[in-house]
């Protein structure tokens, strides 16, 4: 066990922040704790019963104490409540350019994770250092929760929806992955590593190459293979809509909403389309997907729709100017 | 403390009593009087706290080693029966049903509840409940974890999610009768001079607790008949291959469960003030503050389930005034800490086994409640949320806060209920017992946490094997510290010396108004109250606040 901490490693920018409000935490904890240990005890034993027939004299209450002890009180946790939100609010929303996009996908009881070049692994994930790394997690069934104690972050993963998890990591190491939700009988096997390498040594680690080529190319491979490409036609009109710069921009529904194309909408669209229609489209003009494609497979067909939006350049990601609701996508 | 006591009067045993005044299992099964269907109440809970506790042993028996004892679906049932029984049978009808019965209309001066064969058909169909779970448990068990979160409940598992989901229903029943006839009670039944501001802070902690059983248990009522509807009829309620949405369970389960963590403590709280006062000799501290403490904390309870979500996806925003909510809860709960610290000051403190539990109750609630700040600052949830630091978390305040202050409760209420005194050494020595094994059960969970160990894990890397094998070694003197009660308490229940009507000169109808032990009707005159509550200085004045 080596030396003993109460903290875990710290491998990424926001362990040593959580850290720190921890350790406020900890510190307004023992506090109260010692003085209201020491209160009873001093009490106890000050006022310890010393005949059967003390009468103590009646004291009602004290108004202005107990103002102070409720105001006071309040006004700590309003530092605890301000600090952990806006820290909160800063580890789970990624930075909205420059990420690495890695694609996990939770299934009982294992992690599989797809790199955009196409290298896929088994509860392993390999990310280089200093770099903001963002996870889309997926489950296949039931609910998960992607936790990496030394990044001091978790995220549920929940079937249905796509949720986001993102680091930077600042330490090379090899830290553990857990499954934090329970989720069946090998919930507790459901754990692997992340492996934080330098920048230059990840890339020689990417160029290993994949048999199966980028996920973008797995990705258009399945877009031929279910017919989308029939509809969807890349240059000109088609039944559908041409999918060329959709991914990152507002879409205008049948409904008169506009919604932000993100890896959750492309994911619904092609797994239940009548959920959203773009407008001027008829409803029901597109089989529903839904139980036909594996998570995995999705993922691949979000990406290969990703790439045919190339990255904005700057100025048009500031004119995306919705701050998309970053909290469920959905 | 005996020693000094009176000798009790000759012939007390004749006097008619509620336990004398019938025998026969008749008497018992078909029995309208509250103080007997308590008693029906404390034998079944007592039961149960005794086989989910076996499942704690076996639990932390597993855990002595990385690798488990059992395969891990065995694990996986032991830690969700472990739960399903303490919390739906064991904490929730803890002491509202047994000591709440029994004394609540002792201590308003009634001679029973309002509705009593309400109150015995309650305990029926907490049996009847209980007899589901235990089905559940006998064909091979559940292992869906005391949340039954969907998908995995509704359409992965494949144990009697069912049965023991049947049982859950059945039993907030029980739990939903039992508030209804409290509240009534207390509205209607109170005699002539308890006033509102006269009521004993034990009556206005359960007044309390049974709005939150009437208005959140009929929500976990109907979660649980829609997970059955999605398990059976596979309607598209919480799996999303069916149309549904796994957050809304969620969402469902704990807008009951959370309040539900306060109808378990509450009723400790309400344990809590008596015992203080009656062992310090002095009126509660700021008595309008702890009692309407008790109201605040029974309506924000209802706004605080969503801090159980900040990991699930749930809207950031929503995130937010969750956990601003979750710390305005802790505020009431810090005012009652602090009134019951002030009162003992200047008053006459008796180390009496009641009082030793009221201090494990403070020290120990308090740590709990602390942690529970932890958890609603969001960034520090992200990182412990389904870790051990949550286990720790809720066993302090439902171990070392509810179980600390029902068994100084059921200390201090034994000659009420029995006629008869418990050995004092024998209960000290438990009293410390329980407290050096629960603290070495709990406080290195919260260690294991931090550092990062998933609860409901059959199986753990080796860093965390040394916390492990502490917490199992605390545990197994826990149990030791809770096996020793049950002998004594039940060979005083025979054997003890008569008590007499009032040992710890306490006040309260209940001690001064009632013949130990009460008669089937508690009074033998009529009570009138004329002081206010916790007269200990006896101070003939009404200026009572609140």
């Amino acid at each position: 066990m080596g030396s003993f901490s109460i903290f875990p490693e710290r491998a990424s920018t926001s362990a040593g922040e959580v850290d720190a409000l921890y350790g406020f935490l900890l510190l307004v904890g023992i506090g109260m704790t010692l003085l209201i240990f020491a209160s009873v005890f001093f009490f106890a034993i000050k006022y310890r019963r010393k005949s059967d027939n003390d009468r103590p004299k009646l004291i009602h209450g004290s108004l202005p104490l107990e103002i102070t002890w409720s105001v006071i009180p309040f006004l700590v946790m309003l530092v605890m409540f301000v600090w952990g939100t806006k820290l909160y609010f800063q580890n789970y929303t990624p930075p909205r350019q420059g990420t690495l996009d890695i694609y996990v996908t939770g299934k009982q009881w294992m992690w599989k994770m797809q790199h955009p070049t196409g290298q896929r692994e088994i509860n392993e994930l390999h990310v280089p250092l200093g770099r903001p790394v963002k996870l889309i997690l997926a489950s296949e069934d039931v609910v998960h929760s992607f936790y990496i104690p030394a990044f001091r972050l978790k995220h549920d993963v929940v079937p249905g929806s796509y949720e986001t998890f993102w680091f930077e990591a600042t330490k090379l190491g090899r830290y553990r992955i857990f499954c934090a939700e329970y989720c069946g009988t090998d919930h507790s096997r459901m754990t692997g590593w992340v492996t934080v390498m330098e920048p230059a040594a990840y890339e020689s680690w990417l160029s290993g190459g994949s048999a199966s080529g980028s996920m973008a190319e797995q990705g258009e491979k399945l877009f031929q293979q279910y017919g989308c490409a029939s509809c969807h036609i890349t240059e000109a009109q088609g039944r559908g809509p041409s999918l060329r710069n959709v991914f990152g921009h507002p879409v205008v529904l049948e409904d008169g909403r506009t919604v932000m194309a993100d890896e959750a909408y492309i994911r619904e669209s092609i797994q239940n389309p009548n959920a959203k229609i773009v407008k001027g489209y008829p409803r029901d003009l597109m089989p529903v997907f839904q139980g036909q494609i594996d998570e995995e497979g999705l993922l691949q067909l979000v990406v290969y729709v990703k790439s045919l939006s190339p990255p904005a350049p700057a100025k048009s990601a500031v004119t995306a100017k919705d701050v998309s609701n970053p909290g469920r996508a959905k | 403390m005996s020693t000094t006591l009176q000798p009790p009067s000759p012939g007390i045993e004749a006097k008619a009593n509620y336990l004398n005044a019938d025998y026969g299992w008749k008497s018992w099964l078909f029995t309208t009087d509250h103080k007997r269907i308590a008693l029906l109440y404390l034998f079944s809970i007592t039961t149960f706290f005794f086989i989910g506790g076996a499942f704690a042993v076996l639990m932390r028996i597993h855990l002595l080693s990385p690798e488990g004892m059992f395969d891990n679906d065995t694990y996986n049932k032991l830690f969700t029966m472990h739960g399903i029984i303490m919390v739906f049978f064991f904490l929730v009808p803890s002491i509202p049903a047994t000591l709440g019965n029994f004394l609540i209309p002792m201590m308003i001066g009634s001679r029973d509840l309002a509705f009593p064969r309400i109150n015995l058909l309650s305990w029926y169909i907490y049996i009847f409940g209980g007899i589901f779970t235990l089905m559940a448990v006998v064909r091979g068990g559940v292992d869906t974890g005391w949340t039954f979160y969907a998908p995995f409940s509704s359409t992965y598992s494949n144990t009697h999610v069912i049965l023991a989901a049947v049982g859950v229903f059945v039993s907030g029943f029980s739990s939903i009768l039992t508030g209804l006839n409290f509240i009534v009670t207390i509205h209607k039944m109170r005699c002539p001079g308890m006033t509102w501001s006269r009521l004993p802070l034990f009556v206005w902690a359960h007044y309390a607790t049974a709005l939150i059983q009437v208005l959140g248990t009929p929500v976990i009522a109907i979660t649980l008949v829609l997970l059955g509807l999605e398990r059976i009829l596979h309607a598209g309620i919480f799996d999303p291959t069916l149309g549904g949405d796994p957050i809304l369970f969620q969402h469902l389960f704990w807008f009951y469960s959370h309040p539900a963590v306060y109808i378990m403590i509450l009723p400790g709280m309400a344990v809590m003030s008596e015992l203080v006062a009656c062992y310090s000799r002095k009126r509660i501290f700021g008595y309008g503050f702890v009692a309407f403490s008790s109201l605040g904390i029974a309506v924000l309870s209802f706004l605080v389930w969503g801090h159980h979500l900040f990991v699930s996806g749930q809207s950031m925003y929503a995130s937010m005034v969750f956990s601003f909510m979750s710390m305005a809860v802790a505020v009431p709960s810090a005012i009652k800490v602090f009134n019951w610290t002030a009162t003992m000051y200047r008053g006459s403190i008796s180390w009496d086994t009641p009082m030793l539990y009221a201090f494990g109750f403070i020290g120990l609630f308090t740590m709990g409640g602390l942690t529970g700040l932890f958890l609603a600052t969001m960034a520090i949830d992200v990182h412990v949320t389904d870790t051990y630091f949550v286990i720790a978390h809720f066993h302090y305040v439902m171990v070392g806060g509810m179980v600390m202050a029902y068994m100084g409760g059921l200390h201090f209420w034994f000659p009420k209920i029995t006629g008869r005194l418990y050995p004092e050494g024998w209960a000290k020595f438990a009293a410390l017992v329980i407290f050096v094994g629960f603290n070495l059960t709990f406080f290195p969970q919260f260690i294991l946490g931090y550092l990062g160990m998933p609860r409901r894990y059959a199986t753990y890397p080796e860093e965390f094997h040394l916390l492990n094998v502490m917490s199992t070694a605390g545990a197994s003197i826990l149990g030791v510290g809770y096996v020793i009660p049950m002998i004594y308490l039940a060979w005083a229940w025979r054997n003890g010396p008569l008590s007499p009507q009032n040992p710890w000169k306490a006040k309260g109808l209940e001690w001064e108004q009632s013949p130990t032990p009460p008669p089937t009707f508690n009074f033998d005159t009529p009570p009138i109250v004329t002081e206010p509550a916790y007269n200990y200085s006896g101070e003939v004045e009404e200026e009572a606040h609140g």
